[in-house]
């Protein structure tokens, strides 16, 4: 974890957002990660993206669990809350922590360890309560801070470091999300800021549960050769299927899109996320196609990123609730505490 | 063994086979005595199973107010065959029995030193009812009837309950009044009627109510402004939040919009729904949930986390059988050590320990503003007994003048005034720091983690930082003395033998205090409300030569908190111990007390 902190100068020419803050406002502590890390890529997208999208950092909270990647919140948006949970429980903090008042930004940041192993229960089921957040799996097949053991994301065949291969089958999150029932499902690449940024925003106004499964690559103990997630075997695999084009609200679509290809999704909040297939056939609505396709290019060894399946009609967790509009932890007592006479009379029946 | 049967001093016990629908029949003669003003405990035994498996309720009466279990049956009303013979011999002599006479029974079932009364109840049902359920149900009203004409109960509360158990629905009314006249009606001319103990009429239950714990906890939980609930389903705590809901279904939603201001959370596990409530609590909600034993084991590792980051929550345990599965309808308080230090590394929470429903209320409350003010996950820990049975108790009351006690929380104003904020910070002295909520103010934001942190709340593995927190957390455990619920205390000076006891014991602990002193041998009490244990606990130990610790578990973890916690030697604490998965009862007080003084008499 960070405990360096960071000379807070800001050159004078910074570009400011529409709350005045500059992209320095939305960093965070200095990483203590390898050098050439994938999750420091990741974060500096996010702080991109926060600052793109004119957040107020302390109307953010972001959740973590344990390992490399959960490490990583503490390296952006210094003004939010922040919540460094236990191993793999990070989705039920931000169940509850989203139960408790529904007005904020959830950012969970995720491993493939936390979250497909120790946390595959929670993350299953965050999922199947549409919980509103943003889910980020820093995804680099190993366990970094144990030193190199394969995660339950390892391809077989992959090798470790010192040459062990891996022979159990990976589990995919964007598959497992996309047969869940999730809403909002992408891949990326930590290398690819341009596809990540938008893709993050994007996520971010999802209503709803969004995950995006980063391909982020462990410098240490999995960047070697015979690694399938390596800098090198992902940008050789890397297979982008949809890119999408965040659109805030009231924002003029400028750019050029051709017919047929182009596909706008209006989001809750009147935001659009435009998408530019790259494989013509693919269509991210459709969700046993989205499956095969991935499926497919999977075990063509490719690696398919984008914005893979997105459906914004599902109600999140509230709204299937029918939760009060009000955060729950500003509801005034009296509203919540039915008082003497209601006690009595209620009591008539224990009698 | 009390003195009984004699008027308003008797306990009937049924034995039934569990989904033949005889709890409400049970219920109704539990309440009709209450109703004719004469204390009364309904407890049922029952089986971890839906239906076909043996099932017990036993129904004492007390005119003296004695509500524990009695450790003996006066009446038997054995409508299972599968244990017919069991529960004869259980009978205590002298004591009558009901048996359903429609099928003769074996030969070898039987007792001289009893009474045996058949009723053909099976047959007079199949004559009076069409069909097979209704056959079946009425079984269980008819002997509610004869029960009614051999102990001389008031017709007229028998039909006040039915016609409120049925209000609209007059066919079931009906029904039900027939089938009570054809036990009444048979009783009344096949035998001795009343019964040489009968009841009769007190005034002892006016300003009281019939209420098992759970209901009480959840209504505790309602009048706290808990907004945020979240568990998994586990006997026998399930229906803290069944009644939370239907409460909260009732009075927390918009009157207008018809929209909730709750979030109910059934979580996959009670991993997660702790988890649940540390992100609720720490969002600024107040929240709970509900488990047994089973889910303290799985919770352990976030309840540390709790304690050491400092979120509030809180734990409703309602105890049952361990270890392990054990049995989940059967009673124990045997979940004492593992919630006080749940969680590895030095880890201690705040436990509260209600005596009956009346106090689940009122703790529930308590346990919101405890975790608040001190920031920590406190545990209530009841039990079966008083979570699933019928209790009576003092009317609940409700001071509408109450604020919660949200503890020391910096809101938008308050941090914009100052110049930074550290969340672990001990600004007053009293090693409770200031906490902040999420959305509130950009100067509010800290990060919360269970690695090492430092009073700013930054990461640390530097050895003095580090020990300045837990430190601080140690002080915090000193501070939450002054906080909880002390004991409750009796005493005399003129008593060298004093019995600690706690939650559910309680009843039976103070029948047995009043049969010593029937038998000259007079007892102090002390009833521990809570831990961290206060300076009356350590007074009252200190005052006392002999101290009887009276818990419901095998290995006496109420004496072992006192040995690790207080200032006291081993001998001087005797272990009262009663832990087969019944209520414990006075005689199980009594027998080791008297054996305790034997011994001394003997050296």
């Amino acid at each position: 974890m960070s405990y360096i902190a960071k000379p807070k100068v800001t050159h004078p020419g910074l570009p400011r957002n529409e709350l005045g803050l500059t992209v320095r406002d939305y960093e965070g502590g200095m990483s203590t990660l390898c050098a050439g890390c994938g999750h420091d890529s990741v974060t500096s997208a996010i702080v991109q993206a926060a600052f793109e999208l004119n957040l107020p950092p302390h109307k953010m909270a972001k959740l973590s669990g344990i390992g490399c990647s959960s490490k990583t919140p503490a390296y952006f948006l210094s003004q939010s809350h922040g919540f460094n949970s236990v191993h793999g429980r990070m989705p039920s903090v931000a169940t509850g922590a989203n139960a408790a008042n529904r007005g904020l930004v959830y950012v969970g940041v995720s491993g493939d360890g936390d979250s497909l192993s120790i946390g595959l229960g929670q993350f299953a089921h965050a999922i199947r309560r549409n919980v509103n957040m943003l889910y980020i799996i820093e995804n680099n097949g190993v366990y970094g801070l144990t030193k190199g053991q394969f995660s339950a994301s390892a391809d077989v065949g992959s090798k470790a470091k010192k040459g062990e291969e891996n022979l159990q089958p990976p589990i995919d999150p964007c598959q497992m999300a996309i047969a869940l029932g999730c809403g909002f499902v992408a891949r990326s690449f930590s290398g690819d800021k341009q596809q990540l940024v938008p893709l993050l925003e994007a996520g971010i106004r999802h209503n709803g549960f969004a995950l995006i499964d980063v391909i982020s690559p462990c410098v240490t103990f999995n960047d070697h050769e015979g690694s399938t997630k390596s800098y090198h075997f992902t940008r050789e695999h890397y297979h982008p299927a949809i890119h999408a084009d965040y659109i805030p609200p009231a924002a003029e679509i400028r750019a050029k899109y051709d017919e047929g290809c182009a596909m706008p999704v209006t989001l809750h909040d009147g935001s659009q996320i435009v998408l530019r297939k790259v494989d013509p056939d693919y269509d991210p609505t459709d969700r046993a196609a989205a499956i095969a396709h991935l499926e497919q290019l999977s075990a063509a060894r490719e690696i398919v990123t984008g914005l893979l399946y997105i459906d914004e009609s599902k109600p999140e967790m509230h709204e299937l609730n029918k939760t009060t509009e009000t955060a729950l932890n500003k509801l005034p007592f009296e509203r919540l505490c039915p008082g003497r006479d209601a006690l009595r009379s209620l009591q008539q029946r224990f009698r | 063994m009390s003195t009984g049967p004699k008027d308003n001093d008797f306990t009937i016990k049924i034995a039934n086979v569990n989904g033949t629908g005889s709890a409400s029949a049970n219920a109704l003669l539990m309440k009709v005595f209450f109703r004719m003003g004469i204390p009364v405990v309904g407890k049922n035994y029952f089986p971890s199973n839906i239906q076909g498996l043996p099932t017990w309720y036993e129904i004492r009466v007390s005119g003296d107010g004695h509500l524990g279990r009695s450790g003996r049956v006066d009446l038997m009303i054995a409508m299972n065959a599968e244990t017919y013979q069991k529960d004869l011999h259980e009978l205590a002599p002298g004591g009558y029995l009901i048996y359903d006479s429609t099928w003769p029974r074996h030969r070898q079932l039987k007792r001289d030193d009893v009474h045996i009364l058949g009723i053909p109840l099976a047959r007079m049902c199949n004559e009076h009812f069409d069909t097979a359920r209704a056959r079946v149900l009425m079984k269980n009203v008819a002997y509610v009837g004869a029960v009614a004409a051999l102990l001389d109960l008031d017709m007229e509360v028998i039909r006040e309950a039915l016609q409120r158990t049925f209000a609209s629905k007059q066919h079931l009314i009906d029904a039900n009044l027939t089938a009570i006249d054809l036990g009444y009606n048979y009783a009344r001319e096949h035998f001795q009627c009343p019964l040489p103990f009968r009841a009769r009429p007190m005034d002892a239950t006016a300003g009281h109510i019939m209420i098992d714990g759970n209901t009480a906890t959840a209504l505790g939980c309602l009048y706290a402004g808990a907004t945020v609930g979240a568990w998994y389903p586990i006997t026998p705590s399930t229906s803290v939040m069944d009644a939370f809901k239907s409460f909260a279904e009732k009075y927390r939603r918009d009157p207008d919009s018809d929209e909730r201001n709750f979030v109910i959370l059934q979580a996959e596990d009670e991993l997660a729904a702790i988890g649940m409530v540390l992100g609720a609590n720490w969002n600024g909600a107040r929240a709970f949930t509900p488990t047994s034993g089973p889910g303290i084991s799985l919770m352990s590792e976030f309840l540390g986390y709790g304690y050491f980051t400092e979120i509030p929550a809180v734990v409703i345990d309602v105890q049952r059988c361990g270890p392990s599965t054990g049995m989940p309808t059967r009673t124990q308080q045997a979940d004492i050590m593992a919630c006080a230090y749940a969680s590895h590394g030095d880890t201690r929470h705040i436990l509260l320990f209600p005596a009956n429903p009346e106090e689940c209320f009122y703790m529930a409350v308590q346990a919101f503003d405890l975790a608040e003010r001190m920031q920590t996950p406190v545990i209530m820990l009841t039990d079966l007994d008083i979570g699933m049975n019928d209790w009576m108790c003092r009317e609940l009351d409700w001071d509408d003048a109450y604020q919660p006690d949200r503890g020391k929380v910096l809101d938008a104003a308050a941090l914009e005034k100052m110049a930074s904020f550290h969340r672990y910070l001990d600004v007053d002295a009293d090693a409770i720091p200031y906490r902040t909520f999420p959305g509130e103010h950009p100067r509010g934001a800290y990060f919360t983690r269970g690695s090492g942190h430092n009073m700013y709340g930054a990461y640390t593995e530097d050895a003095r930082e580090y020990q300045e927190v837990v430190d601080r957390l140690r002080r915090k455990w000193e501070t939450a003395k002054r906080y909880v619920p002390e004991p409750i205390v009796e005493y005399s000076e003129k008593y060298r033998s004093g019995i600690i006891s706690l939650g559910s014991c309680n009843d039976a602990v103070q029948e047995a205090r009043a049969r010593l002193r029937d038998a000259g041998v007079g007892t102090n009490y002390l009833r521990v409300r809570a831990f961290p244990f206060t300076d009356e606990v350590q007074q009252f130990i200190d005052a006392h030569e002999r101290i009887y610790v009276v818990e419901q578990n095998r290995d006496a973890q109420l004496r072992s908190l006192l040995l690790l916690e207080t200032r006291c030697d081993q001998d001087r604490l005797i272990p009262v111990l009663h832990y087969n998965g019944l209520p414990i009862d006075a005689a199980a007080v009594t027998d080791a007390i008297n054996e305790d003084l034997q011994k001394g008499v003997a050296a």
